[in-house]
């Protein structure tokens, strides 16, 4: 029953809320490197989006995108309707990204109090340093904080200004996993305040915990979409390799088999229960050898997905 | 109804001009403590051209006199540009260099910052520093080297050297958005030692090597020291509107480049 209430609430967050930011048909590319390739993607009101995918997949372009920070090569970027640049649009957005050096000899409430001075109407001081876990290193220089309360004063600065729409590229990279479910808890303490955020990340764990919808991107195409529950289902199961006599379309006629892939002389296949399928292989084909069963981890099948889409592509027809 | 609401809530959201400022002073504040508090800064700023002078200008050649000019009155013409001029480049270059290459520039261009407080608080914090220098150095001339102006001659050559901030802080602004973020400090000595010595700052114009005398016409630090020196009655009496023109042109097309640079990382950025 808990569970059907909680599905309702995220379907609504789902679909319900207006379009505040979006990539229509994107594309970008670094020189000879593509970044992003014909890129759909949007973020609604209230939603939590998590773009999921290996480092170097195209998650931080798509944010820097988003925030105006790079221009696409075609295709159009948009935020509250307009452009991610106009600086209205940017009184109502946050972002925390990924930086190399931060100026180290300012103190984290020296920090805050500039970033909150750009924005209309930020939150108070103690606030901003309450939900970011700061209270205690308010006075700390930032050359003298770990990487983990490094990270938390850039959320700081992310947050301090009341931000209706919030950026968070890699948010818990170098976070341990105390103050990882800590930022977990803060941004859905965020989102249950009505605010809308896209974070990325290369954790399935942080996209299924946090986001209403997860979309997987790898080597700048968005391969799969859907709620984590989707996600999921796609990712998750069984993978049985052997060398078999049978030909891939025997394989898919298979029932409970999600997907086939032809790895040199053997073929891998994908499914939710692995012994009916077994069973199914021995009986048809005694000459079967070098069977391996192999349990796809929720980040094991992830990689798997990410890590040849066509071929995954397959596996969904 | 709907345009009305949209007014009403483009209104809300526009910044007052007090907003503004408050912004402005907040940039200011905080590029000022940050440099104050980065060693390397002050000690390179600030303690080398107070060294300098102390060792060349009140230590060995205090009695001596250049053209009739006391040896403390016209190191101190020098010296003020010398320590203008690195207040300056380091006080803009090495912070955008590192700010734009690793990052920080990004969330702060990411922010609803107005880009124009960024630089005009790193050329304000220039400005500081190059008054700070230039005072220390006066206090140092008048108590130890026995320099004596009128005040008003006192205030004409500490406006001087401070205004002559702004060329070597446009300058600064070029190299930070074409160098390195790690080798920003290592290119600013590079084009400030030489520039320093060939302008005249260390060893008086008239005993450099011809080459040099020659070159150093075609130089921005040695326009400003030459007006720095005419204000208390050194130098070479040329006419004072001539450096402001080279100055002003050379701050013109320093902003140029920075401009170029500025535009560069709208279109394109790392990573």
């Amino acid at each position: 029953m808990i569970g059907t209430l909680e599905e309702t609430h995220n379907i609504q967050r789902a679909n319900s809320g207006a379009v505040v930011a979006s990539l229509e048909e994107v594309n970008k590319n670094y020189g000879d490197v593509r970044a992003l390739r014909n890129v759909n993607f949007t973020v609604r009101a209230g939603q939590v989006v998590a773009l999921l995918g290996p480092n170097g997949a195209g998650k931080t372009t798509a944010v820097k995108l988003l925030l105006g920070l790079i221009q696409p090569d075609s295709g159009k970027v948009r935020v509250f309707g307009g452009d991610p640049t106009n600086p209205q649009n940017r009184m109502r957005t946050g972002a925390m990204l990924q930086v190399g050096k931060v100026p180290e000899t300012l103190r984290v409430r020296e920090h805050v109090d500039l970033f909150s001075s750009y924005y209309p109407k930020p939150l108070p001081l103690e606030e901003v340093l309450g939900a970011a876990g700061l209270e205690k290193l308010r006075d700390r220089r930032f050359g003298d904080l770990s990487g983990g309360q490094r990270q938390r004063t850039l959320f700081a600065l992310a947050i301090c200004g009341n931000p209706d729409l919030l950026f968070l590229d890699e948010p818990t990279v170098g976070l341990d996993v105390e103050a990882r479910r800590g930022l977990w808890e803060e941004i859905r303490r965020l989102v249950e305040c009505g605010k809308t955020v896209l974070l990325t990340t290369h954790y399935l764990e942080e996209a299924d915990a946090l986001a209403d919808r997860i979309a997987v991107i790898n080597q700048g195409e968005i391969i799969a979409e859907g709620t984590p529950a989707e996600i999921k289902s796609q990712t998750s199961g069984k993978k049985i390799r052997c060398v078999t006599a049978l030909s891939v379309a025997t394989l898919l006629q298979i029932p409970g088999v999600a997907g086939v892939k032809r790895d040199r002389e053997a073929v891998e296949i994908h499914t939710g229960e692995a012994e009916p399928v077994v069973r199914i292989l021995l009986s048809r084909d005694p000459s079967l050898s070098g069977l391996e069963i192999s349990g796809a981890g929720l980040e094991e099948a992830f990689l798997s997905l990410t890590r040849d889409n066509r071929e995954n592509e397959n596996h969904q027809n | 109804m709907s345009t009305i609401a949209a007014a009403l809530s483009n209104t809300q959201i526009e910044r007052s001009i007090n907003h503004t400022a408050t912004i402005y002073l907040k940039e200011g504040k905080y590029e000022f403590l940050k440099n104050l508090r980065l060693r390397v800064y002050t000690i390179s700023v600030i303690t080398f051209p107070l060294m300098f002078y102390v060792l060349f200008g009140l230590v060995l050649n205090a009695k001596e006199a250049i053209g009739g000019t006391g040896v403390p009155t016209y190191l101190l013409a020098t010296y003020g540009t010398f320590g203008v001029m690195g207040a300056s480049l380091f006080g803009t270059a090495s912070g955008l260099a590192s700010d734009r290459g690793l990052g920080w520039l990004q969330v702060k261009r990411a922010s609803p910052m107005p880009p124009f407080a960024y630089f005009a608080a790193k050329v304000f914090v220039s400005m500081i520093f190059s008054s700070i220098v230039v005072a220390l150095l006066l206090m140092l001339g008048i108590a130890f080297g026995g320099v004596r102006m009128p005040l008003a001659e006192m205030a004409k050559l500490c406006g001087t050297l401070v205004a002559g901030s702004l060329p070597f802080s446009a300058m600064g602004l070029a190299i930070g958005y074409f160098a390195g973020p790690n080798s920003a400090p290592a290119a600013i000595n590079l084009i400030y030692l030489p520039l320093s010595f060939c302008s005249g700052l260390w060893v008086p114009y008239m005993f450099l090597p011809k080459l040099v005398r020659q070159i150093a016409l075609a130089l921005p630090p040695y326009h400003l020291s030459q007006l720095a020196l005419g204000i208390v009655g050194a130098g070479r009496h040329e006419p004072a509107a001539t450096h402001w023109e080279v100055l002003f042109a050379f701050t013109l097309i320093c902003l140029g480049v920075a401009r170029i640079g500025f535009q560069r990382d709208q279109g394109k950025l790392y990573g």
